[in-house]
């Protein structure tokens, strides 16, 4: 393993020392390993909290800022934060408008988020209210499983429900905003590497030079298959077939986000971007906003996914308003 | 032999779960890496060492106060699924065993049932899903079976302990339902669950209290 760390056990607080050592508009609670804005929003609005484990970086921590998240929560590295870290945020990014968690769905996050509302609403009662985002449509069988897991949409849902929230909706109207976003956007990944988890040491699965594991999750886990290398335009129909057929676009303008999973180099992302765009196209269907780069990620792990959300006016509107994080920041 | 545990057999049994998934630590995140991430040793290893030390540190004198501390102490420490299950599991016992200094059979069980609940409320899960439930279920059946025949405390334990390790050994050909192990479909069958393991340490940690 080579790896820009001290050491496997102390990844997680050195690399929140530097968080704040980057950003002066987030505040950093080492104890309970939670990301803040350095300045709370206004009394009477309604506040984002999300979490998860660490090693997605930008997401969650760096979505933390106006427009988007209030507070994040660190697990240590794929692992979910625990309950009383986010019951420490909950409590402390409250402004009388109520609470919401953004969950993505599995299984630790969701039970620790889980008791962590509880919680919440026993000791201080705020008021907590849960969206849990499912847009892998790599999951085939999710009566079977545990569900459809949370990946790229996250982004766009952080993105678009906190500009809602900024602007003064009830907790009642966010959440609605929240799961019309989940139930309208589709995800789709592939891995060309396996990743490294720090604790591990090696390589969470072995994956030949001549194949690629599609329909991949954001923890190094395998896929929905294994299949052999392609050329990237049909790479990006294997993960553009998967989302269509699950839901009916239409003649709907889009949100494309084209993420890296952290080991691919940007110049193949714009080219997977301009595949990807160019099978929509075939499709009939629009890109109205689009978003290339590594966003969520999986460590080291190369590959990369492709998300798509149905955007009516008013969702692209608030994908428009400003928005000033250390991952995405326009229009302030 | 006893009729009734204490809170210091309590503390044993906590003690006696300690070793057995700190000398199985390896051998739980083995299983755990062929169906799941690969952390359930350690994280109960690690969850279990810090019960230990808030229990040390604190010495409760009743059955709900001992096992809130254990249940907070796993929600905090553990993370993943784990923590949360195995934390209400326990802050069930505790408040259903309530504010007592000991526990005859008859409540002992109505203690495991409740925390039983507890993760069934928690993880949603069902019989045969693969899951901590398939060990800890047909255990606190056995249990009660047991002492409603009139066998001794002992007696009963030690087939619960027996039904959890039955339960355990049953979770291999299964195709996990539920959690991480899920998303693998039926390259998960063939594999231990790594949880029903746990599970059966904890019962085989009961009993070998009880006997002592």
């Amino acid at each position: 393993m080579k790896k820009l760390i001290n050491s496997p056990e102390s990844v997680l607080a050195d690399a929140l020392r530097g968080i704040e050592a980057a950003h002066p508009d987030q505040r950093v609670d080492h104890e309970n390993r939670v990301i803040y804005r350095a300045t709370p929003k206004e009394h009477g609005t309604v506040a984002l909290v999300s979490g998860g484990g660490s090693g997605h970086e930008p997401l969650h921590g760096g979505f933390v800022g106006f427009g988007m998240l209030d507070a994040a929560c660190a697990g240590e590295v794929f692992t979910s934060p625990t309950p009383d870290q986010m019951q420490a945020a909950t409590k402390e990014v409250d402004r009388g408008a109520g609470v919401l968690h953004i969950v993505k769905n599995y299984t630790g996050d969701v039970m620790n988020f889980e008791m962590a509302a509880e919680l919440a609403a026993m000791e201080a009662s705020v008021d907590v209210k849960t969206v849990v985002v499912n847009d892998d449509v790599a999951v085939q069988d999710s009566l079977y499983t545990a569900g459809r897991r949370g990946v790229g949409l996250t982004v766009l849902l952080e993105k678009i429900v906190g500009a809602a929230a900024e602007q003064g909706r009830s907790l009642d109207e966010v959440v609605a905003l929240a799961e019309k976003v989940n139930g309208d956007g589709r995800s789709m990944g592939m891995a060309l590497t396996s990743c490294t988890v720090p604790a591990a040491g090696k390589p969470t699965f072995d994956l030949p030079d001549d194949q690629m594991e599609i329909g991949i999750g954001i923890h190094g886990e395998p896929g929905r298959q294994r299949v052999p290398l392609a050329d990237a335009s049909h790479v990006a129909e294997q993960l553009v077939e998967p989302i269509l057929a699950d839901l009916d676009f239409g003649g709907a303008p889009t949100i494309v986000m084209l993420n890296g999973m952290g080991g691919t180099p940007l110049i193949e992302l714009y080219l997977m971007y301009g595949e990807v765009a160019r099978i929509l196209e075939k499709h009939g269907i629009t890109i109205a906003r689009n978003l290339v780069g590594n966003y969520i990620t999986s460590l080291d792990m190369a590959g990369c996914s492709v998300t798509v959300l149905r955007a009516d006016d008013e969702i692209v509107s608030l994908w428009d308003a400003p928005v000033e994080t250390p991952g995405l920041r326009w229009g302030r | 032999m006893s009729t009734t545990i204490s809170i210091d057999g309590f503390t044993a049994w906590l003690d006696a779960f300690r070793t057995r998934v700190t000398e199985n630590k390896a051998y739980l995140t083995e299983l755990d890496s062929a169906i799941g991430d690969a952390d359930h040793g350690s994280n109960m290893a690690r969850g279990m060492a810090a019960v230990m030390d808030k229990v040390g540190a604190a010495a409760p004198s009743t059955a709900d106060e001992l096992f809130k501390t254990v249940g907070m102490t796993l929600v905090t420490s553990v993370g993943g699924a784990s923590g949360p299950l195995y934390g209400t599991f326990f802050l069930r016992f505790g408040m259903t065993a309530g504010s007592v200094s000991e526990c005859d059979g008859p409540a002992l069980a109505a203690a495991l049932r409740a925390g039983l609940e507890g993760v069934v409320a928690r993880g949603k899960a069902e019989a045969n899903d693969k899951t901590m439930f398939d060990a800890m279920a047909p255990a606190i059946d056995a249990l009660d079976s047991a002492l409603a025949s009139g066998a001794s405390l002992a007696d009963a334990v030690a087939a619960a302990r027996d039904a959890a390790a039955a339960g355990r050994d049953a979770t291999e050909p299964l195709v996990a339902r539920k959690g991480r192990a899920s998303y693998l479909g039926d390259r998960s069958a063939g594999h231990l669950d790594p949880g029903a393991t746990s599970t059966a340490m904890l019962f085989d940690a009961l009993a070998e209290v009880i006997a002592a």
